[in-house]
């Protein structure tokens, strides 16, 4: 079955994100396909590369990027979410005359439409928020 | 084929970002040509009251974008009438949200369908795809 | 048609569950995660609200029990999932609503 997450809290503060990414890896466990997951409101801090959790935490971030990696993920982060929050990648440090980019690999920037695509592409559509 | 869209409102607007960016979400979806409906329930009530002016607080008022959601053809706009209620609300208290049916010489329409919790459920069950925020 | 409604608040700090409550249908299923387990354990205040939700089948992540240390106070009736128990049941309903 083909499930899509949306992701509405950032890391560390509430533990939406840890549960997506249980979810996540046991979804795909079972054989089953992550079509997309949809970081919008906080989610969007999801994504900073920037992050340092201390050594005996976990990495949010990292994780994400792992299972990207391994499965070949579609993480996608709001634009207009991200830039209320500071998040850019290196493309909208240019087009927006920023000093700085801090989205991680594996990670892409895109519009609100991709939430709807995800609702509309796949089986069954999962958030995780506070 | 089109798929049951639901976006539940649960929170209040301003204190926290939830409300404008479910707007938000809602407006980019209308172009998806879905079946959309949206439910107002618990503190989602307060979303559409009348008379909301932010100027004090620093905030865009967005409340004037529920009255063009209709343009956008999305006029199921479940309120809960046991939230109202329970907040000492009524439809009076709520912006008039209409739209107009193309199919029946541009009539204006409510769009807001005051249901019981126990209608609510079952406009719940028959969803695809439940936005929450 | 059959909902799955996910419960991630403590009952005690939010009507979260209340309203979740209020809105599940006969035969849908509540699946308590996070700070929601609370609302599956024993003595306390709520605990008459699950026995008297008839038709509702109430499941509760074992993760989240175990990691606040109130596995042993888990009320009769409520079934313990895993994550794979989690992605079982988001494929066995229909659609999910997170009641955030």
């Amino acid at each position: 079955m083909k499930f899509s997450l949306q992701i509405n809290e950032g890391p560390y503060q509430h533990q939406a994100a840890d549960s997506a990414i249980q979810f996540t890896k046991a979804a795909l466990a079972k054989g089953h396909e992550i079509f997309r997951v949809f970081f919008y409101h906080d989610g969007v801090n999801n994504a900073t590369r920037l992050a340092i959790p201390p050594q005996d935490d976990r990495n949010i971030t990292a994780e994400w990027v792992a299972l990207q990696k391994e499965h070949n993920l579609d993480l996608v982060v709001c634009i207009a979410a991200a830039q209320r929050r500071g998040l850019i990648d290196e493309d909208e440090m240019t087009r927006q005359g920023k000093d700085a980019n801090n989205i991680s690999e594996g990670f892409r920037i895109s519009g609100l439409g991709q939430l709807i695509e995800a609702g509309i592409e796949a089986d069954r559509l999962i958030v995780f928020g506070a | 084929m089109a798929k049951k869209f639901m976006y539940i409102n649960r929170k209040a607007p301003y204190g926290t970002v939830y409300a404008l960016e479910s707007l938000e979400v809602v407006l980019i979806g209308a172009a998806f040509d879905q079946d959309v409906s949206l439910a107002f329930i618990g503190d989602g009530v307060y979303q559409l009251t009348k008379g909301q002016n932010t100027k004090a607080i620093g905030q865009k008022n967005f409340s004037p974008v529920y009255m063009a959601l209709g343009d956008y053809d999305v006029n199921k706009i479940y309120v809960e009438k046991e939230s109202l209620e329970e907040r000492g609300l009524s439809l009076e208290d709520l912006q008039h949200l209409v739209w107009e049916d193309e199919d029946n010489d541009y009539e204006e329409k409510d769009s807001i369908r005051l249901v019981s919790r126990a209608e609510l459920t079952d406009v719940l069950d028959e969803q695809e795809v439940i936005l929450s925020f | 048609m059959a909902l799955l409604h996910t419960v991630n608040k403590s009952p005690f700090e939010s009507n979260t569950f209340d309203a979740c409550l209020g809105l599940a249908k006969s035969g849908s299923t509540v699946l308590l995660i996070e700070d929601g387990v609370y609302a599956a354990t024993t003595g306390n205040s709520v605990a008459d609200k699950i026995k008297n939700a008839a038709g509702i089948n109430f499941c509760v992540l074992g993760p989240d029990l175990q990691a606040r240390g109130v596995e042993e106070k888990l009320a009769e009736g409520i079934k313990v999932v895993d994550y794979e128990g989690f992605v079982d049941l988001v494929a066995e309903h229909d659609a999910v609503q997170a009641w955030l």
